[in-house]
C-alpha cells in the first residue's frame, strides 16, 4: 500500500541558521498511529509545521496522498487537521462560531449535524455558546481538537496533545484517537512522554537534534531493542554463582538472594528453559520467578546516549 | 478559489464591527460633529467661503478622507497583525488557501468597514451643512478606490509590523500629518507659493483634491492627475503584496 505521507530528505534551516531538521525521510502508512518521540527542541513541531504548510522546507519533498505539499497544497491541506502545541485560540468568538469558521476555512459546506456531534464527542456541547476566553485550558484544548476535526480530515496531527492536560481529558483524548483510527484516520502525534507513545502508538519514530534516529513498530522496537530479564528469588542465600552456570549471563544480587538472567529476545543462544533447567541442576532452589521487559524509556535513553 | 474561506474570513472580520456597532458608529459621529463645531462653526465663521463653497461644506471631503485613510490602515493592519501576534494564524496558514484569498478576506473586510464609516460621516455632516455632491459616481469611485488602496497598505503594514508600536507609527505619525498638510481643511492656493510646491509632493493632496472635485468641482489639481496618483499608489501596494505573496514574507518561517 502506498504511504499516505511520504517525507523525502526534508531539511529545515531557520533564518537564524539553526538546522532544525536534517534529512528526514519517513513514510507514514494510512490508518496508523505514529508517535514522534523526542526531547524538547528535537524538531517535532518543525516537522509537523513543514508538512502542514506553516514552515517552508529548506530542501526535500513531502507528498500527502500522492500530492506534493507545495504544488498541490490545496489537495494536501484539505485532508489534514492540526492541533497545535500551544493553546493558540481566539478570545471573543464562541465555540460554535470558531468551529464553523474552521470548517469554512477548509472550504467545506456547512454541516451543523456533524459539528454538533463533534462537540458532543468532545464534551463541549454545553459550552457551545460560550466565549473562548471564558474557557479553562483543558476546554481550550478540546476546542482546538474540534477545530482540527471540523473539516473531517483523513490525517490528524496532534502536537504534544497531553502537555498540561488533566487525566480526564487525556482519557477522553485517547478514546477519540482510537475512535478516529477505527474510522480510518491516520494519526501522527508528538510527545516527549514515553508512556504516551507506548500506550497508543502503532509505530514510534525517535527524533533528536533534528534527526530521525529510527522508526519501528512499537512491538518490534521493544522486542528488538528491549532486553528481557528473568529474575529468580532463591530459597537460600548464596555467595557465588556455581561454576556450571558461568556460561549464562547471570548476575547475583548484592545480598545473594536472587539471580538475574539478562537476555536479548532476538539473540540466538540459550533459552529460558535451558537456564532454568541448569539452575536446578546446579542445586539452586528458587521460590519465585519474574520476567521484566525494558520500557520504551530505557530504549530511548540508550539510543540518545549512543548518538550523543 | 476557496470562496467559502474568503467568506468566513470576511464575515469573521466584520463580526467584531457589528458586535461593537455602537463604538464603530459613535466615535466617527462624535469626531465629525466636533470637527464641524471647531472648524466649521468657530473658525469657519471668520472665513467666508473658499472658491464659492462655504467653509463648513468645503471640509466635508477632507474630513471623510482623514477618517477613511487612518481607519482603513488601522483596521487592515490590526486584522492581520493580531492573528500573527496571538499565533492563531497557524490555522490560516495550514488551510487550503492561497495568500491571495487571505488578502481578499482581510482587505475586503477592512475596506467595507471604511465605506460604512464614510457613509456614517457623510450622514452626520448632512446635519451640519447641506451636502452637495455633483458627481456621485466619481465620488463613489474615489471612495472605493481609496478604501481598497489604503486597506491594502494597512495589510502590508500589519504583515511588516513586529510589534504594536510599529502598527501605530504609520497611521499616527505619517498618515495623519500628511492628511492635515494635504489640503483637507484648506485650499493649497491659500498657502505661500513655496509651500504650495512642497505640498505637491504630498500624495494625500491628490486624493483629497479628486474627492473634493467630485463634490463641488473645486480642486487643487486636475481630476485626471488625482486618478492617476491613486492608481499608481494602488499599483505599488499590489506589487508589494505580490512580492510578499511570492516570498511568504513575515508569514512563514
Ligand atoms: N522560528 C524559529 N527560528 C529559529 N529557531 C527555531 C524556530 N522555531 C524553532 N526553532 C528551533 O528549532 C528547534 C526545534 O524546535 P521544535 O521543532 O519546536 O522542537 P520540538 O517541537 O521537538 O520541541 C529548537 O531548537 C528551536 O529552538
Ligand atoms: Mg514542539
Amino acid at each position: 500500500m502506498n504511504p499516505i505521507i511520504s517525507i523525502d530528505n526534508l531539511c529545515k534551516t531557520y533564518d537564524t541558521g539553526f538546522e532544525a531538521l536534517k534529512n528526514i525521510s519517513l513514510d507514514i502508512k494510512e490508518g496508523e498511529i505514529l508517535a514522534l518521540l523526542g526531547p524538547n527542541g528535537a524538531g517535532k513541531t518543525t516537522l509537523i509545521s513543514a508538512i502542514c504548510g506553516i514552515v517552508s522546507p529548506s530542501a526535500g519533498t513531502v507528498t500527502v496522498a500522492g500530492k506534493d505539499i507545495i504544488n498541490d497544497f490545496r489537495q494536501t491541506r484539505e485532508i489534514i487537521g492540526l492541533v497545535p502545541q500551544e493553546l493558540t485560540i481566539g478570545a471573543f468568538e464562541t465555540v460554535w462560531s470558531t468551529v464553523n469558521f474552521s470548517r469554512g476555512l477548509f472550504g467545506c459546506k456547512k454541516n451543523e449535524a456533524y459539528l454538533e456531534q463533534l462537540l458532543k464527542d468532545l464534551s463541549l456541547f454545553d459550552k457551545k455558546n460560550d466565549e473562548l476566553r471564558a474557557l479553562s485550558g483543558g476546554m481550550k484544548r478540546r476546542v482546538l481538537i474540534a477545530k482540527a476535526l471540523s473539516h473531517e480530515p483523513k490525517i490528524l496531527f496532534l502536537d504534544e496533545p497531553t502537555a498540561g492536560v488533566d487525566v480526564e481529558l487525556r482519557k477522553d483524548m485517547w478514546a477519540i484517537v482510537r475512535k478516529l483510527r477505527a474510522s480510518g484516520v491516520t494519526i501522527i502525534l508528538t510527545t516527549h512522554y514515553i508512556e504516551e507513545a507506548e500506550e497508543i502508538a502503532d509505530r514510534v519514530g525517535i527524533i533528536n537534534n533534528g534527526e530521525l534516529l529510527l522508526v519501528e513498530t512499537k512491538d518490534h522496537l521493544m522486542a528488538s531493542l528491549g532486553k528481557k530479564q528473568l529474575i529468580l528469588e532463591l530459597n537460600e542465600v548464596i555467595e557465588t554463582i556455581p561454576e556450571s552456570l558461568t556460561q549464562f549471563n547471570l548476575e547475583l544480587s548484592p545480598k545473594g538472594s536472587s539471580v538475574t538472567y539478562t537476555y536479548d529476545t532476538t539473540e540466538e543462544g540459550a533459552n529460558i528453559a535451558d537456564v532454568i533447567h541448569s539452575i536446578s541442576e546446579a542445586g539452586l532452589v528458587f521460590s519465585d520467578l519474574k520476567i521484566s521487559q525494558s520500557s520504551l524509556e530505557d530504549i530511548f535513553v540508550d539510543l540518545v546516549k549512543e548518538v550523543a | 478559489m476557496n470562496f467559502r474561506a474568503i467568506k468566513v474570513i470576511y464575515l469573521n472580520e466584520m463580526t467584531r464591527f457589528w458586535q461593537t456597532l455602537f463604538q464603530s458608529i459613535a466615535s466617527p459621529v462624535i469626531s465629525t460633529a466636533l470637527y464641524f463645531i471647531v472648524f466649521g462653526a468657530a473658525i469657519g465663521a471668520s472665513i467666508d467661503s473658499i472658491e464659492g463653497v462655504s467653509y463648513g461644506l468645503f471640509i466635508v471631503p477632507g474630513l471623510t478622507m482623514l477618517s477613511i485613510l487612518t481607519q482603513s490602515i488601522s483596521n487592515a493592519s490590526f486584522g492581520i497583525f493580531f492573528p500573527k501576534f496571538t499565533g492563531t494564524i497557524y490555522e490560516i496558514l495550514s488551510a487550503p488557501l492561497s495568500f491571495f484569498e487571505v488578502l481578499i478576506g482581510y482587505v475586503g473586510a477592512a475596506a467595507s468597514k471604511s465605506l460604512i464609516l464614510a457613509a456614517v460621516i457623510l450622514i452626520t455632516a448632512s446635519f451640519f451643512v447641506e451636502l452637495q455632491i455633483d458627481h456621485p459616481i466619481w465620488m463613489l469611485s474615489f471612495l472605493v478606490l481609496t478604501c481598497i488602496t489604503f486597506s491594502l497598505f494597512g495589510f502590508i503594514i500589519g504583515l511588516w509590523a513586529g510589534n504594536f508600536e510599529k502598527l501605530q507609527v504609520v497611521p499616527l505619525l505619517i498618515v495623519t500629518p500628511l492628511v492635515f498638510l494635504g489640503g483637507s481643511f484648506y485650499s493649497i492656493s491659500m498657502l505661500p507659493e513655496f509651500w504650495q510646491k512642497v505640498t505637491l509632493f504630498n500624495p494625500v493632496l491628490y486624493l483629497v483634491s479628486g474627492f473634493r472635485w467630485s463634490f463641488f468641482e473645486v480642486s487643487d489639481v486636475s481630476i485626471g492627475t488625482s486618478l492617476t496618483m491613486i492608481l499608481i499608489f494602488l499599483g505599488a501596494c499590489m506589487a508589494i503584496v505580490a512580492w510578499m505573496f511570492k516570498t511568504g514574507y513575515r508569514l512563514k518561517q
